[in-house]
């Protein structure tokens, strides 16, 4: 049998109940990986002791035949998922020592299902951020290099860590979250899989809040199968979070035939970028051809306003974030600066968000609160409202006009170095030029590796779905990768 | 739309971080970087369009207006910088 911590989750879960290995075998080998890999700066709170004992119990119910689908898989967790007596800190100081005393609803479920946590994952501070360069703990590390150089490239953010993970084999899989594309660009950025379900899907409840009517918690994978498996256990109906959808959640995985003929495919042209590497263009034409081929109907659409998502989405998403940081005021959890002499409750305040925030995080709170101050709140933030609903209506009537999914390119470029783009914080935000409308919409969407690129960097390509129909969608996506096959590992120097 | 660094200043007091005087001016180019990246929405014609409140057209549940998950004191203040006698500590508010 190959390395058990090279295993799809579908692979593991065949292999766990035929007896051919075990939970606790499968986490060894795991835990063992992430331990030789601190170069990639992935796991920041590894959790050994916590999977060995969930191996335990996953190996008991194996043994009974009470085994769901993810009994016994080891997972990372990223940091931003409040986990019980484990360290939660949105990779931020503010939060130092925060130990919560619940469980997240996403975690709870997975591990309701036995599935077992490795560790927390490395992200950017509050989920702020597309290289993982705003983490407390340091950058994480992409395993793919350019060729034989050693430069070291970023995994993508926000979360970086749990795309580094999955991509060297740490873990069989990961959770991420999604605000602005934070799933999706890194997935792409490591070759792997990752999908932002439906607002709504999956709870939000234990997740450390960035803009709430824009995150997702979903799946990062080595393939769509994978995805379509986790991504079932994860959702579900929360009354403790009352935008979660109480809806049933079908079984992805059953979906999945690879039969798309029929399907209308649109391609947006205001997706098309001035200034697009060649790469990125070919990659989406190749794309639309593999859609073409496998028997769906390619057709060409206009979205709009797509050019005015990522402006609305700089204005609503600080916007939420300045309201949802607010708790951070060194009274109830995390970090309290010292005082001196004299200082009352609004130098504590200051003074411990001055100290405990990151400078990106500083600044989304400070636009957040600006856009929302008297006498800018209409022109700015209700502006965006407004163009928020233009951004869904473009969607709406396209799916209304037949358009079963959307493709387009998930990235403008590969991986960049990192400490590139760090000097303007404008153009880091153009990383999520493709994936962003997504949120503001509230759609499904998926990154599917489907190349690499001259200097051997994978790419990805992103379908967008039609709301809670990420079967539908995952199953476009499985007809994509099929046709793809996309099969390359990064080599490893870590 | 230009902010000055009075505005930044303003601003960070709004928001409750102590920014130091000497770093206000970086500030406040910062804000005007972003916010001249977020002018682009002017051009839109919104009229007649509602301000977003939910992405998905549904109903908040409602549920009786009782404790749910009560008598947790410890939990509440085991994370707490400050906690004494069964409550958060924070410096003397009222004189």
């Amino acid at each position: 049998m190959t390395d058990l911590n090279t295993l799809t989750i579908a692979q593991a879960r065949d292999a766990l109940r035929t007896g051919e290995t075990s939970a606790a075998e499968l986490t060894e080998a795991c835990l063992k990986a992430a331990e030789g890999a601190g170069a990639l700066g992935a796991f920041v709170h590894p959790t050994p002791d916590l999977a060995r004992e969930q191996a335990k119990a996953a190996d008991a119910r194996l043994k009974d035949g009470d085994a769901p689908d993810l009994c016994g898989v080891p997972l990372g967790i990223k940091d931003l998922f409040c986990t019980k007596g484990v360290a939660s800190q949105a990779a931020s100081a503010i939060l130092e020592g925060f130990r919560p005393e619940y469980e997240s609803t996403v975690t709870q479920n997975l591990f309701d299902a036995g599935a077992v946590m490795l560790g927390k994952l490395n992200m950017d501070e509050f989920a702020m951020g597309s290289s993982n360069e705003t983490s407390t703990y340091g950058n994480a590390v992409n395993p793919w290099r350019r060729g034989n150089e050693e430069t070291a490239l970023t995994p993508g953010g926000s979360s970086g860590g749990s795309a580094a993970a999955v991509a060297a084999d740490l873990c069989l899989a990961a959770t991420g979250t999604d605000t602005g594309g934070s799933i999706r660009q890194p997935a792409a950025f490591t070759g792997i899989t990752g999908i932002k379900p439906t607002y709504g899907r999956c709870s939000r409840w234990g997740i450390v809040a960035f803009a709430s009517s824009l995150d997702q918690a979903g799946p990062m994978t080595k393939d769509v199968r994978d995805a379509a498996i986790m991504l079932r256990t994860m959702c579900s109906h929360d009354p403790k979070d009352s935008t979660s959808a109480d809806i049933p959640v079908p079984d992805f995985e059953a979906m999945l035939t690879g039969d798309i003929k029929g399907k209308v495919i649109g391609i947006p042209k205001e997706y098309r970028m001035d200034g697009m590497p060649e790469e990125i263009e070919k990659l989406w034409a190749d794309g639309t051809e593999m859609l073409k081929s496998a028997g769906a109907e390619i057709r060409d659409i206009s979205l709009p306003h797509t050019k005015y998502a990522l402006p609305a989405y700089y204005v609503i998403a600080p916007a939420e974030a300045s309201s949802n940081l607010a708790r951070y005021d060194g009274v109830r959890y995390g970090h309290r600066a010292k005082l001196a002499q004299g200082d009352g409750i609004t130098e504590m305040y200051e003074k411990t968000r001055a100290e405990g925030f990151g400078d990106e995080v500083k600044r989304r709170i400070m636009i957040g609160t600006y856009v929302l101050s008297a006498g800018f709140y209409d022109a700015y933030y209700n502006r965006a409202r407004r163009v928020r609903a233009l951004i869904k209506r473009d969607f709406d009537e396209v799916f209304a006009a037949g358009v079963d999914a959307i493709l387009t390119p998930a990235t403008p470029s590969a991986a960049f170095e990192l400490g590139r783009e760090s000097d303007d914080p404008v153009e880091m935000y153009l990383n999520d030029v493709f994936t962003v409308t997504v949120n503001l919409a509230g759609l499904p969407g998926i990154s599917v590796p489907a190349g690499l690129d001259a200097q051997g960097l994978p790419l990805g390509l992103q379908l967008i779905g039609r709301p809670w129909e990420e079967g539908d969608l995952l199953n476009t996506a499985y007809a994509l990768e099929q046709a793809a096959g996309f099969v390359a590992k990064p080599a490893k120097w870590w | 739309m230009s902010i000055d660094t009075d505005t930044a200043a303003k601003v960070a007091k709004l928001a409750r971080i102590r920014v130091e005087e000497d770093d206000l001016p970086a500030l406040a180019q910062e804000f005007n970087t972003i916010l001249g990246f977020i002018e682009q929405l002017s051009e839109v014609d919104v009229e007649g369009v509602e301000p977003m409140t939910s992405v998905s057209p549904m109903r908040l549940k409602r549920r009786e207006d009782v404790v749910t998950e009560g008598d947790q004191q410890d939990k509440v203040l085991s994370n707490a910088p400050d906690a004494r006698e069964g409550f958060f500590a924070v410096p003397k508010v009222v004189e």
